[in-house]
């Protein structure tokens, strides 16, 4: 591999990490606060790449009609803030329907009810849409340009720019705001922390709607990358970036993005040296090495130090 | 002086819950006064009867009252098919709408007719004649238990069990088919119960010990028996074959545990949360071995098994785990499990052998699901490694939190009772999976453990006779 394929297939892997970084860090931040594996976050991805489908659809049917002009740029802002808004709305709803009843449950059992979630999103789609797979319109045109030998557009830029700037910003939050700190804390201490004042349930609800926000943009960046929307994309990207989330440590949101970048650097990467076809073994196998030795993941507390409660 | 033991409560629990839809027709003292003193022997007599008026009597019967056969599943369906082009119409199919909807009429007439043949051929049989010969079920069943061993009345009351299904499923081949996924159904989730509920441990690993489990019986079956393109002529007789069948199933079954070893030593250094991960990430890679493998067909899969997996070879494999599973968890190491799920530093002080007890149970599970999957892969003849992904773990989940944890009673009833809910359900097209998803969310809401969950069943107090 020549130094020019390595730096291409770097920008590939960063384009690639960045959407499983998005999606892992709601994996990570409801795992942190709630110790609870949330199946159904992969489905939220694929609805707010449905709701920003239709968001962008709707605004681009407006601007060609005249009502409103808008140049695509500010189409795709507000498809994205829109997008982020509504999927956060789906969220809470589905923290509130079905993971708050089983909030004392084992969490087993909620990981069953996240998974049928799932399903029952996916099937919905289907059922209410068709299945005619949807295009996401094209509102960003792509123009390279030749940084010596590698060839950069500028969609992957923006994507990486992105995904970069909201992971930065969860941090912030999650770090010097008084929600943040609240978070922060049912993260260490999940018994005591009601007795302290906080209320859980909105914590909780802002956990998911936050988590479900940052998928939402994924899904928009991944539409805006790869046009073709279709109900079952959000199965295989999301036990991923679970895998990742895992991976990253309980309760770290830089641990979550850092995985789900080296995650996607691991496929792209054994995909490029060996035969691809072996991807994901390769790339499961070093996963499975990594967690023998690391069983607690890159930034995560060993087992030892966790408050087990 | 003989003391007669009540029965114990799990099994009254059992019995109440089985019977309650005729329960709630007779009344509760009814009940004690005319179901209560039916041992189990009756009630397999009376099943008996009833499948063998249906071979003798079921076809006249069934055009008598209108249906255009013998309703295949218990006539489930035929009350569900109405609503049929409903759920067209909410998948979009608005021209079959009308069509639809001028057939309505026709398929709800059916319906009284099905709850009819039911109540014919089915009920009235079984109470019947389950009531009638209750004091003589009885003595027998207090002389099988007094006078041979207990294994005996064990066989009895199987062969009678196994009688019933055969002639059952002899009316047709659809019906066959439904009883086999479903008794590999029950061996897969009695596995993966061992894992989740008696030992607590969040795993996702057994579509990959199916895979292994098929893949490997599979490859031993076509071989040594069949004359295959890839593998060449057989290199025993293939007349010999259903009799080996047995010792390549158990082949597949260990290649799955060996594939555990993969999972249960990193095991040991991770817990409960980090397990799940190591277990999908070996589900992944064994998908995905299987799909580069293209000496054994990769993604278009695999075939030319020879179909050895008929009703008894199933019914076998199923009575013989259950059973074993059944011993297993009532030992010691079986204790030792319940003991790990509940608090493993108490249980490691308490001079339990944690590891090597994870170990056991991930390898003893990982063989039932491997033989499930040799058993799954000589049904039809044809497996391919899409089925062993995401949705069959789903799946397999889905029956064991259906059917409730750490209880084989549960899995038993899971496992049957998802397979029958997804076969019945299918007059609703695509809902099914809204409906299944959304009975499951209320069942983990109302009950997060399961319907029958850490409840178990004394074998010896299910053979006994009943007190009058």
């Amino acid at each position: 591999m020549t130094l020019a394929t390595f730096f291409q297939h770097l920008l590939n892997a960063l384009q690639w990490g960045s959407f499983y970084a998005l999606i892992a860090l709601g994996y990570s931040m409801v795992y942190g606060v709630l110790m609870l594996f949330n199946f159904t976050h992969g489905d939220i991805f694929m609805v707010g790449a449905y709701i920003g489908f239709f968001v962008s659809s709707g605004l681009v049917a407006f601007a060609s009609l005249g009502i409103i002009a808008l140049p695509n740029w500010l189409i795709l802002v507000l498809t994205i803030l829109l997008a982020m808004l509504l999927t956060s709305f789906v969220g809470m709803l589905v923290e509130r329907v079905g993971y708050r009843p089983l909030r004392g449950a084992p969490r087993a059992s909620a990981a069953i009810t996240g998974l049928m979630i799932g399903i029952v999103l996916e099937t919905g789609n289907l059922a209410l849409l068709g299945a005619r797979r949807r295009k996401f319109p094209i509102l960003i045109e792509t123009q390279s340009y030749q940084l010596g030998p590698v060839t950069v557009t500028n969609t992957k830029i923006m994507i990486v720019f992105l995904s970069l700037l909201l992971t930065l910003a969860l941090h912030q939050f999650v770090r010097r705001t008084k929600w943040g700190m609240a978070m922060r804390a049912m993260a260490y201490d999940f018994v005591v922390v009601p007795l302290m004042g906080v209320p859980v349930n909105t914590i909780a609800a802002l956990t998911f709607g936050l988590g479900s926000a940052l998928a939402a943009a994924a899904g928009i960046l991944f539409g805006v990358a790869y046009p073709i929307l279709e109900p079952y994309m959000g199965i295989l990207i999301g036990w991923k970036a679970f895998v990742a989330a895992i991976l990253g440590g309980r309760g770290s949101i830089l641990g979550a993005a850092l995985a789900g970048f080296l995650l996607g650097f691991i496929e792209i990467f054994v995909a490029a040296i060996f035969p691809s076809t072996l991807r994901d073994v390769i790339a499961y196998s070093i996963i499975l090495l990594i967690l023998t030795f690391r069983p607690h993941g890159f930034f995560g507390e060993p087992y030892s130090a966790q408050l087990r409660l | 002086m003989e003391v007669q033991e009540k029965p114990a409560p799990p099994a009254e629990a059992i019995a109440e819950i089985t019977f309650l839809a005729k329960v709630r027709y007779f009344g509760r003292a009814q009940y004690k006064s005319q179901l209560a003193p039916i041992p189990l022997l009756g009630w397999l007599c009376g099943t008996l009867l009833a499948v063998v008026i249906e071979q003798v009597v079921g076809y006249p019967l069934a055009r008598a009252l209108g249906l255009p056969g013998i309703p295949g599943l218990f006539g489930l369906r035929i009350m569900l098919a109405p609503l049929t082009p409903l759920f067209g119409v909410l998948s979009g199919d608005v021209p079959d709408l009308l069509s639809g909807l001028r057939m309505m009429p026709n398929e709800f007439v059916l319906i009284p007719s099905a709850v009819a043949y039911v109540f014919l051929v089915y009920v009235l049989p079984t109470l019947a004649v389950a009531r009638l010969s209750a004091s003589l079920a009885n003595r027998v069943a207090k002389q099988l238990l007094d006078r041979f061993p207990l294994w005996v009345s064990l066989i009895v009351h199987l062969g009678l069990f196994y009688a019933t299904m055969h002639l059952w499923g002899g009316i047709s081949a659809y019906r066959v088919l439904i009883l086999r996924y479903v008794l590999i159904s029950v061996i897969l989730t009695l596995s993966l119960n061992l894992v989740n509920g008696y030992m607590g441990e969040f795993s996702c690993s057994h579509p990959g010990f199916m895979a292994l489990g098929a893949y490997g019986a599979s490859i031993l079956t076509v071989l040594l028996f069949v004359n295959d393109d890839v593998f060449g002529a057989p290199l025993l007789p293939p007349a010999l074959g259903p009799f080996i069948f047995p010792l390549t199933l158990i082949a597949g079954g260990l290649l799955a545990s060996v594939g555990a070893l993969v999972v249960a030593i990193p095991s040991f250094r991770t817990r409960g949360d980090y397990l799940a991960i190591i277990s999908l990430a070996f589900m992944f890679i064994v998908k995905s071995l299987i799909e580069n493998l293209e000496i054994i067909g990769g993604p278009r899969g695999f075939m030319n098994q020879p179909k050895w997996a008929n009703l008894p070879t199933v019914f076998g494999w199923m009575a013989i785990c259950v059973w074993v599973i059944y011993n297993f968890t009532r030992s010691t190491i079986g204790k030792a499990m319940c003991a790990v799920r509940d608090d493993e530093t108490a249980a490691g002080a308490m001079t339990v052998n944690t590891r090597r007890t994870k170990m056991v149970t991930f390898l003893f599970a990982a063989f039932w699901a491997g033989v499930a999957g040799g058993l799954f892969a000589h049904v039809i003849g044809y497996i391919n490694p899409g089925t062993f992904g995401v949705y069959k773990l789903s799946e397999i989940l889905a029956m064991v939190y259906l059917g409730g944890l750490n209880s084989i009673v549960g899995s038993i009833a899971g496992a049957a009772g998802l397979q029958l809910l997804m076969e019945v359900l299918r007059p609703l097209q695509l809902f099914k999976w809204i409906v299944i998803p959304v009975l499951l969310i209320v069942l983990m809401i109302r009950r997060p453990m399961g319907l029958i969950a850490f409840t178990e069943v004394n074998i010896k107090d299910l053979l006994q006779p009943r007190r009058p």
